[in-house]
C-alpha cells in the first residue's frame, strides 16, 4: 500500500453565521456551547472540524439535510470564508492565500460539481465545457480540441452543440462532470451531484462516476445525503450532525462499529454483505487444516459468498502477501448474511 | 414600544367617532375658526409660506445665466452636450423620416432618401419572424401597414427614431446603474430612495429644468425620456442579476473567475432574459412619455395628439393616438418575443453564404431594390396618398352625432355624479383644517406602523403644506381618492371573475394588456370626445387608467391562492361562494392591498396628465409651471405629488402587512 498522503485537510474548522458571529467566537476563550450562540442569536454550520482528505482517495461527507455538510465543502473551497481554524491544501494554508493567489489555484487546482448542475443557459454544452480554460485565457483552438475530448470521455460525443436545457438531468450532470475535469484539478469537489437525479440514472452515474475515478484517481471530496451512496463511493465516510462530524471511517468501520446510534441508524439497513470484508469474520487456521481454497482478507463477503458456500470446507483467507491469516467457511458466510451474532 | 402598538388595534367605535368629528369638521371648523379666532388652524395663512419656490427658480436662474467652471459656463457645457446627443438623434431621424437633406425649409434637396415603407415593414417582419415565427411577423406586418395606410407614415416614423436613439442611452446607463447596485451595496442603499421618488415625481416635473437647461427640442424631450425610463431597466437589472442562482456564482468563483469576467462571462448572460424585460419595459416608458415629450419639443405622433387635443380636433386627436397605440403592440410583443427566445437548437451551417442567413439577406435585398426603385417609381418609397385611409371624418362625425342625439343623457350622467359624488366629496376635503389632516395622519402613522411613518407623513405632507401647495393637493387627494374607490368598486368584481371564470380570464387577460400599453394621454380623448373638460372627465380617465391594476392584482391574489387549500375546502364541504369569500378572498387580501398602493400610484400619475382637461389640482400646478417656465413650481408641484404617493405607499405596505398577520 502507498502510504497516505494528506491532500488537503482541515485544523479546527469552524463556522458561525448570523451578525457579529465571527466576533463573538474569536472573543470567547474556549469554545462557547450551542445554547450560547442561540442565545446570541447565532447559528453554528460547523463546529470544530478536523479531517484529512487523502490524496486518490474519495471522502465522501455525508449528512441529512441541515447537517452542514454543504458548508463544510464551501469551507473547504473557501467559498465560504471560515470564522476560524485553519486549511492546508497542498502544505500550504489555504486562508492566508491571497485573492489572486485564491483564483490561480482555483483555475488550476480545483474542480467542483453542483447539484443542480451549476449550467450556463447560454452556452452549448462545448461552450460550458471549454468555459474554465476560457477563463484562464488559453486559446480557443486548444480549449475546443481539449472540450471535445473530455465530452467523449464522458459519453457525450455527438452533443457538443445542444444547449443545456436539451440534454436530460443525467446529461447536464455529465456536462458538469466534462467541465470539472477539463483544467485536470488536484482536488474534486462533488456537492450532492447525483441528488436531483432519478434513482436508476443515479446509478448508472455512480458507476460512471467509479469508471472515472478508476482512471483519473482524482483525490475527491464527495457531499451526499444518501447513506447508500456514500458506502457504494467512499474509500472513507464521514458522517455529519448538526456542523459536527459524528464519526469518519471506511464503510465497513461504520457498519461494524457505529459511534453512536444516530450512526447505527443509517448502518443498519445496509446490506452487509457489500461492505465487510473476509478479514472481519474470519476465524483463526486450523493447525494443519484442509481448504477447498482461498480468498483475499480483502475480499468482501458478496463476492466470495458463493464459492464459499458450494465448498464443503473451508477456504483460506491470504493477506496481500500471500500468507495464511485465517479460515472462512459456510457457516461465518450465513452469519453475516442472515445478520447473526458470530459464533 | 412599536410592537405594542401594532398588537393592540383600537377599537372600531375610535376610528368612527374619528370619521364623525371629520365630518363635522369638515363643516363647522370655519365658522369655529373664525369664532375662535383660531383661523390659522383651518386655512393656513399666505404669509406663512416659506418662499422655497422662489428661491429654486433664482438658484436655477444663476445656474444657466452665471454659472461657469472658469474656462466655459454651465450653459456652454449644456449646449456642447445636447450638441452632442443632436448626432444620432438626427442621423436617426434622417435615416427614417426626412431622408439627408442639404439645405433647409422648402429649398432643400433631398442627397439620400430616408429608408422606404416597405423596407421599414419588411425588417420589422423579418424580426418578428426570427423572434418567435411567422405569427408575430403578420403582426408586424400588420401594425406597420395600418400605419402607412391611415396616413400616419410620417409621424411615426419621427416617434420610432427618437425612440430608436433613446433605447440604447436608457438601456446602457440603466445596466450601467444596476450593475453598479449589485456590485455596491452602499450604492444600492443611496440609489434605493432615488428610485423611489423617481418613479413618483411625475414628469412633468422635471420637464421643466430640463427645458431650462437643454432647450426646446428633441434632444429635451430625449433626455426626459431617458429620466422617465430609467427606473425599470436600473431596477429589472438588480433583480434580474440578483435571480442568478448561487451556484452558477460560486462556480464561476471555482473556476477562477475574475470579478470582471464573473459579470460579463456569467452574471449578465445568465440575466440576458431578465434583462430583456428591462429593455422592453424602456421601450413602453419611451412610447408612454411620447406626448408628454413633444411639450418640449418631441415631434411625432406625440405632438400630433398634443396639438389636436389642444384644438379639440378629436378626429386628428383619434388617428394619432390610435397609432401610438399600434406602434406601441408592434413594438412591445416584439421586445417581449425577444426577451423569451431561446436561441435556436443547433446551427446548420451547410447552405451557402446569403441563404444561411435569409432574414438578414432578404432585409438588405429589400433595401437595396426600394432604394434604387424609388428613384423611378415614387410607391416604393413612399407610401402614395392616394391610398390612404383618412377616418378623421368619422370620428368628428360620431362624437358630432352622439351629442347631438345622448347630450342630455350624458349630461345628466355627468350632473349627478358631480352632484352626488365629486362635489360633497370636494367640499369635504377643502373644508377640513389642514391642522386635523396632518394630526390625523400622524395618529394613523403612529397606530398603524409606529413613529417612524407618522414622522414620515407629518414631513412630507408638512412640506406640501410651507411651500402653500395644500389646498392644490386636497383637491388631488379628493380626485385620487374617488376615482381609486370606483376603480376598485369595477376592478375587483372583473378581477374575481377574471379568476374565477375561466373563458373570462383569457378576454380579461387580453383587456388587461391592451389597456396597460396605452400611453396615457389616449384615455384622455374619448373621454373629452365626450364629456368635455372638467372634474368629471378626469375622474373617467384617471379610474380607466387605476382600473388595470386593481383587475390584475386582484386576479392574481386569487390565482395564488394554494390549491391544496382549496381542495381542503372542498372536501369539508364549502360552497363555492363559502370557498371564494372563507378562503381565497382573505388569502388574497394582503397581495390586493399591493395592488392597491400601484392603484393609488397609477391614479396620482394620471391625474397630473388630466391637468389638460382642466383640473386645479398640483397636476395644473405643475402644468402651469411648464407653460409659464417656472422650475420652482414644477418642481415644488412635483415632489408633492411624489410626497403624497411615497406616504399612501407606505401606509398601504404597512396595512398589507397588518393583513398578512392577521390583523
Amino acid at each position: 500500500m502507498k502510504p497516505a498522503v494528506t491532500k488537503l485537510a482541515c485544523r479546527n474548522i469552524w463556522k458561525v453565521f448570523g451578525p457579529g458571529g465571527d466576533r463573538f467566537l474569536r472573543g470567547a476563550a474556549k469554545a462557547p456551547s450551542r445554547d450560547a450562540f442561540t442565545r446570541a442569536g447565532l447559528i453554528v454550520a460547523a463546529e470544530d472540524i478536523s479531517l484529512d482528505v487523502i490524496a486518490g482517495q474519495i471522502l465522501v461527507i455525508m449528512g441529512l439535510s441541515g447537517s452542514g455538510k454543504s458548508t463544510l465543502v464551501r469551507l473547504m473551497s473557501r467559498l465560504i470564508e471560515p470564522s476560524s481554524g485553519e486549511l492546508i491544501f497542498e502544505g500550504k494554508d489555504l486562508r492566508k492565500a491571497s485573492e489572486k493567489e485564491l483564483i490561480e489555484i482555483r483555475r488550476h487546482k480545483m474542480g467542483m460539481v453542483f447539484q443542480s448542475f451549476a449550467l450556463l443557459p447560454h452556452r452549448t454544452v462545448l461552450g460550458n465545457v471549454a468555459f474554465p480554460l476560457e477563463v484562464q485565457g488559453v486559446g480557443k483552438a486548444v480549449h475546443e480540441e481539449k472540450a471535445q475530448e473530455i465530452i467523449r470521455l464522458v459519453g457525450l460525443a455527438g452533443r457538443e452543440n445542444c444547449y443545456p436545457r436539451e440534454l436530460s438531468g443525467g446529461q447536464q450532470q455529465r456536462v458538469g462532470i466534462a467541465r470539472s475535469l477539463i483544467s485536470d484539478p488536484h482536488i474534486w469537489f462533488l456537492d450532492e451531484p447525483f441528488s436531483a437525479l432519478d434513482p436508476i440514472i443515479r446509478r448508472e452515474m455512480q458507476d460512471e462516476f467509479l469508471r472515472l475515478q478508476s482512471e483519473f484517481q482524482k483525490t475527491i471530496v464527495f457531499i451526499t445525503h444518501d447513506f447508500e451512496e456514500a458506502i457504494r463511493l467512499a474509500d472513507r465516510v464521514a458522517i455529519m450532525k448538526d456542523g459536527r462530524i459524528v464519526q469518519i471511517g471506511t464503510p465497513e468501520e461504520l457498519v461494524l462499529a457505529p459511534a453512536d446510534d444516530y450512526v447505527r441508524q443509517f448502518t443498519k439497513h445496509v446490506v452487509r454483505a457489500k461492505v465487510v470484508s473476509v478479514r472481519a469474520i474470519m476465524t483463526a487456521p486450523g493447525p494443519d487444516a484442509a481448504y477447498a481454497g482461498s480468498v483475499k482478507a480483502t475480499d468482501h463477503i458478496e463476492d466470495i459468498a458463493d464459492a464459499v458456500e458450494k465448498a464443503a470446507l473451508p477456504f483460506a483467507v491470504q493477506d496481500e502477501n500471500g500468507r495464511i491469516i485465517g479460515a472462512v467457511g459456510r457457516r461465518n458466510i450465513v452469519d453475516v448474511l442472515i445478520g447473526r451474532e458470530q459464533s | 414600544m412599536q410592537r405594542a402598538a401594532l398588537s393592540k388595534p383600537l377599537p372600531a367605535a375610535f376610528w368612527l367617532a374619528l370619521a364623525a368629528l371629520s365630518l363635522s369638521l369638515a363643516f363647522y371648523a370655519k365658522p369655529l375658526g373664525e369664532a375662535l379666532s383660531l383661523e390659522w388652524l383651518v386655512d393656513y395663512p399666505k404669509l406663512w409660506i416659506v418662499p422655497i419656490q422662489s428661491q429654486i427658480s433664482a438658484a436655477m436662474h444663476w445656474l444657466i445665466d452665471e454659472a461657469s467652471f472658469g474656462l466655459f459656463t454651465l450653459r456652454e457645457a449644456l449646449r456642447f452636450l445636447s450638441g452632442l446627443m443632436e448626432v444620432p438623434m438626427n442621423l436617426a431621424i434622417e435615416g427614417l423620416a426626412t431622408g439627408l437633406l442639404s439645405g433647409t425649409g422648402s429649398r432643400a434637396v433631398e442627397i439620400f432618401p430616408p429608408l422606404s415603407w416597405i423596407a421599414v415593414t419588411v425588417i420589422f417582419a423579418a424580426t418578428g419572424h426570427y423572434a418567435k415565427g411567422w405569427a408575430l411577423a403578420f403582426v408586424q406586418l400588420a401594425c406597420f401597414l395600418y400605419l402607412a395606410l391611415f396616413g400616419q407614415w410620417h409621424s411615426a416614423m419621427l416617434t420610432l427614431a427618437s425612440i430608436a436613439v433613446t433605447l440604447p442611452f436608457g438601456v446602457a446607463v440603466g445596466l450601467a446603474l444596476g450593475i453598479a447596485c449589485h456590485t455596491w451595496s452602499g450604492f444600492d442603499r443611496f440609489m434605493r430612495p432615488v428610485l423611489d421618488l423617481m418613479q413618483t415625481v411625475p414628469v412633468f416635473a422635471y420637464l421643466v429644468p430640463i427645458l431650462f437647461m437643454f432647450g426646446f427640442g428633441p434632444v429635451s424631450a430625449m433626455i426626459a425620456t431617458i429620466i422617465y425610463a430609467l427606473p425599470p431597466m436600473i431596477h429589472n437589472t438588480t433583480l434580474a442579476l440578483k435571480a442568478v442562482p448561487d451556484e452558477l456564482r460560486e462556480f464561476g468563483t471555482m473556476v477562477g473567475c475574475t470579478p470582471s469576467q464573473m459579470m460579463r462571462k456569467i452574471l449578465l448572460p445568465s440575466a440576458l432574459s431578465g434583462l430583456m424585460v428591462g429593455v422592453n419595459q424602456v421601450i413602453m416608458s419611451s412610447l408612454n412619455m411620447v406626448i408628454i415629450a413633444s411639450m418640449i419639443g418631441a415631434g411625432g405622433l406625440g405632438y400630433d395628439v398634443l396639438f389636436s387635443l389642444r384644438r379639440l380636433d378629436i378626429g386628428a386627436g383619434m388617428e394619432a393616438g390610435l397609432a401610438i397605440v399600434v406602434l406601441a403592440i408592434a413594438l412591445d410583443r416584439l421586445s417581449q418575443a425577444l426577451a423569451t427566445r431561446h436561441p435556436p437548437a443547433r446551427k446548420t451551417t451547410s447552405r451557402a453564404f446569403p441563404l444561411n442567413y435569409p432574414r438578414s439577406f432578404l432585409c438588405v435585398a429589400v433595401i437595396a431594390a426600394t432604394w434604387i426603385g424609388g428613384n423611378w417609381i415614387e410607391a416604393l418609397q413612399t407610401f402614395p396618398e392616394g391610398w390612404q385611409i383618412s377616418t378623421r371624418q368619422y370620428w368628428g362625425e360620431l362624437v358630432k352625432a352622439i351629442n347631438l342625439n345622448f347630450y342630455d343623457q350624458l349630461e345628466a350622467v355627468k350632473l349627478f355624479f358631480l352632484a352626488t359624488l365629486l362635489l360633497p366629496v370636494k367640499g369635504f376635503m377643502l373644508g377640513l383644517p389642514w391642522a386635523w389632516v396632518i394630526g390625523l395622519i400622524a395618529l394613523g402613522g403612529y397606530k398603524l406602523g409606529g413613529w417612524r411613518l407618522a414622522l414620515l407623513g407629518t414631513m412630507l405632507f408638512g412640506f406640501i403644506l410651507l411651500t402653500g401647495q395644500w389646498d392644490y393637493a386636497m383637491i388631488s387627494l379628493y380626485l385620487c381618492g374617488v376615482s381609486v374607490l370606483l376603480a376598485i368598486l369595477i376592478g375587483a368584481p372583473l378581477g374575481i371573475l377574471a379568476a374565477e371564470v375561466k373563458g373570462f380570464s383569457r378576454v380579461m387577460r387580453v383587456a388587461v394588456d391592451t389597456l396597460q400599453t396605452l400611453p396615457t394621454f389616449v384615455y384622455l380623448i374619448p373621454v373629452v370626445m365626450l364629456f368635455n373638460s372638467g372634474d368629471f372627465s378626469a375622474l373617467i380617465a384617471v379610474t380607466l387608467y387605476a382600473v388595470v391594476p386593481v383587475i390584475r392584482y386582484t386576479a392574481h391574489g386569487l390565482d395564488q391562492v394554494s390549491p391544496n387549500l382549496i381542495e381542503a375546502g372542498k372536501m369539508i364541504g364549502c360552497s363555492k361562494w363559502q370557498i371564494l369569500t372563507k378562503i381565497k378572498l382573505p388569502l388574497a387580501a394582503p397581495h390586493m392591498m399591493l395592488g392597491l398602493s400601484q392603484t393609488i400610484m397609477f391614479a396620482l400619475s394620471m391625474l397630473v396628465i388630466t391637468a389638460l382637461v382642466g383640473t386645479r389640482d398640483l397636476g395644473q400646478q405643475v402644468y402651469t409651471a411648464l407653460s409659464q417656465a417656472d422650475p420652482g413650481l414644477g418642481l415644488i408641484a412635483g415632489l408633492s405629488v411624489a410626497f403624497i404617493a411615497i406616504v399612501t405607499d407606505r401606509f398601504a405596505a404597512v396595512a398589507a402587512k397588518w393583513l398578512t398577520a392577521g390583523g
